[in-house]
Parts: structure tokens; C-alpha cells; sequence
């Protein structure tokens, strides 16, 4: 079909930088950061060539390789997109630059930094291509220890105790995944994603877990549940779904603001993929049964995560645990597709639109957050590292650029008609909704209290009276408007126009949705 | 039975040792006729090269004319395997030479290249029989080898203190197993491993068989420095000078692990037992189990407490034999070519770091882990090198030591007596690799993080060692991103 690996390239090419600029920069921090910032532009290049040769009209997968790799333990390289992996190879292409664009100020050993920024990039690549357990794994984890690192050596003044904790929490998600996923290939044989998801259609997989149920005289039932937990921790830590959250806001906080803004905007969206392309394809019978309760901790992490935001006065963290929030109606979404409904078009449609707004809402939240973050750090730049809540006030004034620039993306993270968080929203609950009224009616209570934060913020922070210590704030620079414009011009048509993006997506979530109903 | 046979087929088949013999006393020839009056450095290449000739032509005929044979009853048996694990111990011996080339420790380079090559013929040796005698003349000839090269830095006290240390529990363990292949012959009236295996019979065993088992485990665990065999470990590899460490810990400990399995499995077959969770029948598997479950735990809990790099790699061996030992347990054809590759892997990874600290001890005088602060500045391309060993050892992806532990661990859950049975002890092994990342990681906050203490004057190191590192590092790499590489190949 295409001759031209177009998707390995992707990963490779932010690898290859990651080396370049090691081997390359050590002479001048100018010479690192510009040609870090150019390799992450021909990977953002090559994601767009991709995106126009993509085919929108096919749910299926695309522009896959297979090649054997180790036959003698089943593995192969398999790689390949559907829109949900394009989407996601969007969001990192755009974010990787943004994040470095954000960190440009960094001198202190700046070429590593951007060297682990690339690196970071090219596991999310990889993560979000792979189809085979074996090298998609190996990505994942390669995702997280550049990011340890950019914390640990990066972060503010509490960075070892959160790049310690960001490190454990993932980790452990990470063994349980691992454990799961050696357990399923002991009994199946299998590592390949799209042939352990065409098993559990078939109703081939609880079956093969009898080879474990051997030991200990477990039923299949129950074996399955505990796989099942296990998959489900190593992403619900990563995305993070409430109770398993606790390192986020520290991590974030502590975090330099390009990690912050790559934590947000990429890695935790790697959790999301991971249910939707592993989780709910191959575990959709477990979670079934479990729905109810998920859907209760879905709203649980949207309820609780943003009243938490309103009780915090680091701008840092409120955007952390808005994060959560938003990433709630994620799994929100997903949970409720998990509902049996039989044959009933009318709550297929449903389903499909829950689908493409989780899709939307991952893709939306990537920017908008990724956007925030940055915000704060030019507010950081100028403000000498004053970021709370109550230390401005009436910065509109000295900063009418700069104020309305963080209002749009505030906005945005609100879900205001118009800009880019809306669409992802709206569409999440008008197919939740039908499928599981109660959990939806709660989680409403969510938006209301984004909606009180987000006020106070533009409140306190740019409007009353100027302190007089910020008097002579500057105004976004020149070159920090230009960096920004792409951005905020994205969140406006993607507002008004997110067909663009929904056209890609559609059939995918069409697809999904009808392999899991039966 | 003795059937005929030519001598000059015999002279074909152990061609390749004969080929290392030769190579041994041409240097030793070449060095004392010509060069008596030379300086060191000149010996010691010109000697180098001749044996790096022999180990080349020698892999060169394994190559060229592959054989396929059963002499004598056993007493000479080439296949393809175990021509393959030839190769595979040459290649290491050459690493050990290149790692030897340019050191100062010794005036005899003549005699300690000879006395590396004899050791070699030994493991080619081992690796290609299936007579107690014979792999009981072989383990002789190449602990004797291991004995001098370990004390040959005779300006150290610690050198031939550890030697003595060497030599002593290596006569004890050789006596166990003397006794326990005496045993064995008295039991079974053969010396071939096949015949013992045959004349096993029945799940209960004779109480005179289980002696010979625990006595030729203790043997041979002392080989493969196991716990509780392993107290000559620390301190050879911290006394040894670091090309003989190296090829203590790669290439004896290949041909080691080797035999065990050919002895264990090949010899033993019948009299397995089972360590199963619950369903524990006695046999060689248990013993081992506790040998491997005691090394896994006991080597990398005492390796976090060391600040000496050679004694925390000694532990870390040992902590390593322990996983090995898990691949001998499960006796499947997987698991044999799993811990063959773990050995391999393992081999060159660690007779790479072993080149590194002798680089470190060479300019810095010592090899506690404040003589690897700030290494990273003073010598890049060796950290790096450092950097990859270590973390393969720790088992991360995508090195070879992280596709070792995965197909050896995958290996022993589906183990010859059901799968999952022997769960626990992998359980065990995951844990305690999580636990040797620490002290790899420590090595390596040192080398990156750690500032050194005084100036820092860039090192002054040979390209050809830094090629070598290289090469060594690079193949760990290829190893652990393509094993079908190796894995085809075996």
C-alpha cells in the first residue's frame, strides 16, 4: 500500500535529534535548542504529511508495517494508525514544540534537557503506533524515564519528592500492566493488541485463561477480573482516574513548565489511548461487569478534582487538578460506551457521539492545557516565580495582551461555545446521557465548579486594583505573541469548524463502538 | 563399549583446541626466544596478536568445516550447539585479551596470555563432553588456569590473597564433586552422563543418588559461584587483575553453566523432582531451587552495601547466577536456549564493565565508587559504555540483559513441570531485579551526577580500547533489540 515507512519514521526521527542534539550541543545552548526545536518541527511536518494522506473514510488501520521480529516468542513489529492514533501523533507533534518553545529560557544543562524533551517525544510516537504489546511497551516505559529526569534535574524546589513519587506511582501501574500482559501471553501465545481484541470477540480469550486456573483452583471469571485490574491500574495511574491521582498535582507543580506541559498534554492522554486501544477491546466483558462502580469513579475524579481546583491558590495546581477534571469526562465517556444496549440504533448513534468526544476532549484538553501551563510560565518569567492566586491582581492593565490571551484559553478549558473545549464536552454528554443518566447529572456539578475557578482566576489574577509591585510588568513580547498565535488560532477554529478533526475521527469511533456491541 | 576409530579423525574433531594450543605456545615460544630483551609493551602485543590469531583461526575452522560426532562413548561429543557455545567462548576469550592489551599489572604477558588460551582449551573442552571424567579433567585444567591468572598481579597482596581464598575453596569443591561423580560411577557403572540417566528409574530415589546430586550441586555451584558456594567470589573479582576477573565472570562462567545444564539435566533425567508451590517431591530441581532462590536474594541485598565496583559486580554475578540457575530448573528446550543467551549476554556485558573499571583503576588507583565520581567528564565515551552495561544488567529494555531476563523468566513459567509451578521463584527474581536497579543506578549516579573530587583532567585512553568498549556496547544493543540474531544463530 505505501512503500514508504512513514510511520516508523516518525519515531525515529525524534530519536535520532535526541542524539544529535547530545552529540552536537554540548558547544552552545543556542545551537542545541535550534536544532532540537527542528527536529520536533520535521516530526510535526511529517505527522502532517501523514494526517493528508490519511484516509478519513476507513475506521481501520493504516499505513501499517508488520515485520517478524522475535519469532521465536511471537513478537513482531507491528505498527499502525486508525484516527484515534493519528489524532494523538497530532497532539504530540504540536505539543513537543510548544513544550520547548515554553523552556527556551533554560540554560543549565540545556542540552540534555532538550535532548530528554525528544526523547520523551519519541515514545509517545512510538506508544501511540505500536500494536504489538512487546515494543509498545518498551515505548511506554521509554516515555517515563525522560520524564523523570526532566523533573528530577529541572524542577522546582520539592522536584526530587515528586519526581520520586511521579516515578513510583507509574512504575507500579506499569508492573501490574506488565504482569497482566505476560500472563495473557502465557496462556494465548499472543502480544499482538489487534489479535488478543479479535480473541475477546470471538469469546476465545476467557477460555484460554484456563491454563492459569491451575493454580490456586481460581474460576476464569475471576482470573480474568484480576488481569483486567491489572491493564486497568497501569492506565488508570497514567491518565489519572480518582483515587489512583495522588502524584499528579505535586508532579505537576514541581515539574519545569515544557515537562508540565508534555505531562498534561501527551503523557496522560497515553493512558486514555491505553484504554481505549487495549483495555476496552480486550477487557470489555470484565468491564462491563464492572460499570457501575467505574462509572461512579469517573464521576467521582470529575466532582472531586475540580472542587479541589477551587480550593487551591497555586495557579500550578489548580491548572493540575483541572487537568484531572477534564480528563474525568474522558472516562466519563468511555465508561458509559461500555453500557449493553443490544441492537438499539437510536443509543449506537449515542455511543458514536460519547466516542467522538472523548476523542475531541483528549485532543482539545492536550492544547488547551499544554497552552495554560505555558501562560503560567511567562507569568513566572516576569512575575520572579510568584505564581499563586493572591499575589496579582488588576494585571489586565499593564498586560492587556497577555490577559487576553490566558481569558481565550481559560475559556477554552471552561467549554466555552465557540472555542475548542466545547465541542469535545458537548458531544461527551449528549451520549452519556442517555446511556447512564445519574453518573451525567452528577458529573454536571463538575462543569459548574470549572466554571467558578476559572472566573475567580480571571478575577483575582487580572482584574480589581494593580499591585503596585507589578506596575511595571511587560506585556507579552513580540516573539512570545508569534509563538502563541498558532495556538490560540487552533482553539478558535477548532471551535467553530471541528468538523476537521471529526471528519478524520469519525469512522473510528464508529468502528469501536460497533465492535464492542454485542 | 569401544568402537575404532582413527586417530587422525580424533585430531579433526578437537582441531580448534589443538589450533589454541598451538597459539599458546607460539607466545610463549615468541616471546621467550626473541623478545626477552624487549620492552613490555612490544611483548605484550606481539603476544596478544598471536593469540587473538589462534582464537581466530580456530573459529575460523569451526566455521569452515563444521562437525558432528560421538566419540568414544560420550567422551567427545560435537554438535551444533556445542560447537556453537565454542565460538561463542573464543569470541569472549578475545575480549579478554583485547581488555588485557595495555596493562601494566605483570612482566610475563607471555605466560598469562598461554595460561588464558589453556583455560580456553579447558571450557572447549567441558563444553563437548559427556563423560564424568572428562568434564572432571577439564573443570581441573581450567580452575588450575584460574588459579594463576588470578594471583598473577604479584605486586598485590590482595591478588594472591584472593588466589589462596580461590585455590582452597576450589580444592574443597572439587573433592565434593569428585566424590559425587565417584558416586555416581559406583551407582550407575558408567562415567557417561546418557548411561547414568538410564539406569534411573522410578519417582523415589536412592538415598545414595540424592547424596551424589547434593554433592556434585555443591561442585559445580562453586563453579557457577552460587550461594552458599560463593564466598571466593568477592574477593577474586575484587583481588584478580580485571582481565582475569573479566574472564572469570564471562567466559568460565559460560562453559560453567554449561555443564551444569548438560550434567543436571542430560545426567539426571528422571531424578527431577519437583519444587512446585505445594507439590514439593525431592530431586535435583528443589536443590537448585534453593541454591538459586538464596543467590537471587543474597547476592543483591549484599550489593547494595558496597562501595568497591568489583565487589558489587561480584555480588551482582552472583545475584545473576541465581536467575541462570532458574533456567537449569525448568530444563526445557526454551529454557536452554534462554539461559544460553542470558549467559552470553551476561558474559559480554560484564567482561565490558570489567574493562571499564580497569580503565577507571589505571587512572585513578582504586575502584570504590568516589574513584567513578565525575567520570562522565573526564571520559565520556567509557561512561557511556558503563552506562549501557549497567543498565543491561538491570535488565532495561531495550538492552540485551532486559530480553534476557524476559525470555529466560517467560522460559521458566511454562518449565517442564506444568506451567506457572515455579511462579514463586519468578516472583522472587522480578523483585530482586527491581532491587539490583538501585545499586546499578548508584554506580551510575556516580559516574553522571556525582562531581569529582579533585581536578578533572580528561583521560588519556587508547583508541583500541576505546573501539573495543565500543564494540562491546554496541553488540549489547543489537543483541537486546534484534535476540533473533543470537537466538537463530545457537
Amino acid at each position: 500500500m505505501n512503500l514508504f515507512p512513514s510511520i516508523s519514521c516518525l519515531t525515529i526521527v525524534p530519536l535520532l535529534g535526541a542524539i544529535a542534539v547530545l552529540a552536537l550541543g554540548t558547544k552552545s545552548t543556542k545551537l542545541a535548542r535550534g536544532l532540537a526545536l527542528a527536529f520536533a518541527l520535521i516530526a510535526l511536518a511529517i505527522t502532517l504529511t501523514v494526517w493528508h494522506r490519511f484516509n478519513p473514510a476507513s475506521g481501520g488501520l493504516q499505513f501499517e508495517e508488520v515485520h517478524a521480529w522475535i519469532p521465536v516468542l511471537g513478537v513482531q513489529y507491528h505498527i499502525g494508525i486508525d484516527g484515534l492514533g493519528l489524532l494523538m501523533l497530532l497532539l504530540s507533534a504540536i505539543i513537543a514544540p510548544m513544550a520547548m518553545a515554553a523552556s527556551w529560557q533554560i540554560q543549565q544543562r540545556a542540552p540534555l534537557y532538550f535532548s530528554l524533551i525528544l526523547m520523551l517525544e519519541a515514545g509517545l510516537f512510538g506508544t501511540f503506533t505500536a500494536l504489538n504489546f512487546f515494543h509498545w511497551f518498551l515505548f511506554w516505559e521509554l516515555s517515563i524515564i525522560p520524564a523523570f529526569f526532566l523533573i528530577r534535574l529541572w524542577g522546582g524546589s520539592q522536584r526530587a519528592t515528586a519526581a520520586t513519587q511521579f516515578f513510583l506511582y507509574t512504575m507500579v501501574g506499569s508492573v501490574t500492566l506488565l504482569l497482566a500482559f505476560l500472563a495473557i501471553f502465557l496462556c494465548t501465545g499472543k502480544f499482538d493488541f489487534m489479535d488478543l481484541a479479535e480473541l475477546a470477540r470471538n469469546g476465545q480469550l476467557l477460555p484460554a485463561f484456563t491454563a492459569l486456573g491451575a493454580w490456586h483452583h481460581f474460576t476464569v471469571e475471576k482470573i480474568s477480573m484480576v488481569l483486567c485490574f491489572g491493564v486497568f491500574l497501569g492506565f488508570a495511574v497514567k491518565v489519572p482516574l480518582v483515587p489512583f491521582h495522588t502524584w499528579l498535582p505535586a508532579t505537576y507543580a514541581e515539574a519545569p513548565t515544557g515537562t508540565t506541559m508534555l505531562l498534561t498534554g501527551t503523557m496522560s492522554k497515553m493512558g486514555l489511548y491505553g484504554f481505549l486501544r487495549i483495555l476496552l477491546p480486550i477487557f470489555y466483558t470484565q468491564l462491563r461487569w464492572l460499570q457501575t462502580p467505574l462509572l461512579w469513579m469517573a464521576v467521582a475524579t470529575i466532582v472531586l478534582s475540580a472542587y479541589a481546583a477551587m480550593a487551591q491558590k497555586d495557579l500550578k495546581r489548580i491548572f493540575a487538578y483541572s487537568s484531572i477534571n477534564h480528563l474525568g469526562y474522558c472516562m466519563l465517556g468511555i465508561f458509559s460506551i461500555l453500557k449493553f444496549t443490544g441492537n438499539d440504533p437510536a443509543l449506537a448513534t449515542e455511543k458514536t457521539a460519547a466516542m467522538n468526544g472523548v476523542f475531541l476532549q483528549m485532543f482539545n484538553h492536550g492544547l488547551t492545557a499544554a497552552t495554560l501551563f505555558w501562560l503560567v510560565a511567562l507569568l513566572e518569567k516576569r512575575s520572579g516565580g510568584a505564581r499563586g492566586l493572591n499575589d496579582f491582581g488588576g494585571l489586565r492593565k499593564v498586560a492587556p495582551v497577555f490577559c487576553g490571551v490566558m481569558g481565550i484559553a481559560l475559556f477554552s478549558s471552561m467549554g466555552l461555545p465557540g472555542l475548542n473545549g466545547f465541542v469535545g464536552e458537548f458531544l461527551i454528554f449528549k451520549g452519556v446521557f442517555p446511556l447512564a443518566a445519574w453518573p451525567a447529572s452528577v458529573a454536571v456539578l463538575g462543569l459548574l465548579a470549572t466554571a467558578i475557578f476559572v472566573l475567580t482566576i480571571l478575577q483575582r489574577v487580572f482584574s480589581g486594583p494593580l499591585q503596585e509591585k507589578w506596575s511595571q510588568m511587560s506585556d507579552l513580547t513580540l516573539g512570545e505573541r508569534l509563538a502563541l498565535l498558532p495556538v490560540i488560532t487552533l482553539m478558535f477554529v477548532l471551535g467553530l469548524c471541528p468538523q476537521l478533526v471529526l471528519g478524520v475521527i469519525n469512522s473510528t469511533a464508529m468502528q469501536m463502538v460497533q465492535q464492542l456491541r454485542f | 563399549m569401544i568402537t575404532p576409530f582413527s586417530y587422525l579423525g580424533l585430531l579433526r574433531l578437537v582441531l580448534p583446541q589443538a589450533i589454541v594450543v598451538i597459539a599458546a605456545l607460539c607466545a610463549l615460544s615468541v616471546d621467550l626466544m626473541f623478545l626477552r630483551m624487549s620492552e613490555t609493551r612490544l611483548r605484550c602485543s606481539v603476544g596478544a596478536i598471536i593469540s587473538l590469531a589462534g582464537c581466530a583461526a580456530a573459529i575460523v575452522w569451526i566455521f569452515h568445516a563444521p562437525q558432528s560426532a560421538n566419540v568414544l562413548d560420550g567422551m567427545l561429543v560435537l554438535n551444533h550447539l556445542a560447537q556453537r557455545i565454542q565460538i561463542a567462548l573464543l569470541v569472549l576469550t578475545m575480549l579478554t585479551i583485547l581488555i588485557f592489551i595495555g596493562s601494566t599489572f605483570t612482566q610475563h604477558v607471555s605466560e598469562y596470555l598461554a595460561l588464558i588460551l589453556l583455560a580456553t582449551v579447558s571450557m572447549m573442552f567441558l563444553v563437548s563432553t559427556q563423560n564424568l571424567l572428562l568434564i572432571f579433567l577439564s573443570l581441573e585444567l581450567l580452575s588450575l588456569s584460574l588459579y594463576i591468572l588470578t594471583a598473577f598481579n604479584k605486586r598485590s597482596i590482595q591478588s594472591v590473597e584472593s588466589a589462596l581464598k580461590y585455590f582452597l575453596f576450589g580444592g574443597i569443591s572439587a573433592a565434593f564433586l569428585l566424590f559425587g561423580f565417584s558416586i555416581l560411577y559406583g551407582w550407575s557403572n558408567s562415567t557417561n552422563i546418557v548411561s547414568i540417566a538410564n539406569s534411573i528409574h522410578g519417582p523415589s530415589l536412592d538415598p545414595l543418588l540424592i547424596v551424589a546430586i547434593v554433592m556434585t550441586v555443591i561442585g559445580l555451584g562453586f563453579k557457577v559461584a552460587a550461594v552458599p558456594f560463593h564466598f571466593w567470589a568477592p574477593d577474586v573479582y575484587q583481588g584478580a587483575p580485571a582481565p582475569s576477573a573479566a574472564f572469570i565472570a564471562s567466559g568460565s562462567k559460560l562453559a560453567g553453566f554449561f555443564i551444569f545444564y548438560q550434567v543436571m539435566v542430560i545426567g539426571l533425567a528422571g531424578a527431577e523432582g519437583s519444587s512446585s508451590w505445594h507439590a514439593y517431591a525431592s530431586g535435583w530441581v528443589p536443590v537448585i531451587a534453593i541454591v538459586a532462590a538464596l543467590s537471587m536474594v543474597l547476592g543483591n541485598l549484599v550489593a547494595i552495601l558496597q562501595t568497591s565496583v568489583r565487589r558489587l559486580l561480584a555480588y551482582s554475578a552472583i545475584a545473576h547466577s541465581g536467575y541462570m540457575l532458574l533456567g537449569i530448573l525448568s530444563h526445557t528446550n526454551q529454557s536452554l536456549h534462554a539461559l544460553l543467551y542470558y549467559a552470553i549476554t551476561y558474559a559480554l556485558t560484564v567482561s565490558g564493565a570489567f574493562a571499564v573499571v580497569a580503565l577507571v583503576e589505571e587512572e585513578t588507583g582504586g575502584d570504590t565508587l568516589s574513584h567513578f565520581a565525575g567520570l562522565s567528564r573526564r571520559a565520556p565515551v567509557p561512561s557511556f559504555c558503563m552506562l549501557i552495561f549497567l543498565l543491561s544488567l538491570a535488565g532495561i529494555p531495550p538492552l540485551a540483559g532486559f530480553f534476557g531476563k524476559f525470555y529466560l523468566f517467560s522460559s521458566v513459567l511454562t518449565s517442564a513441570e506444568g506451567t506457572l509451578s515455579l511462579l514463586w521463584l519468578v516472583v522472587l527474581a522480578l523483585a530482586m531485579s527491581a532491587v539490583s536497579l538501585y545499586y546499578y543506578l548508584k554506580v551510575l549516579k556516580f559516574i553522571y551526577v556525582t562531581d569529582p573530587p579533585t581536578e578533572i583532567a580528561p583521560m588519556r585512553i587508547s583508541a583500541l580500547r576505546q573501539v573495543v568498549l565500543c564494540l562491546i556496547a554496541l553488540s549489547v544493543v543489537l543483541l537486546g533489540c534484534a535476540p533473533d540474531l543470537l537466538l537463530h544463530w545457537l
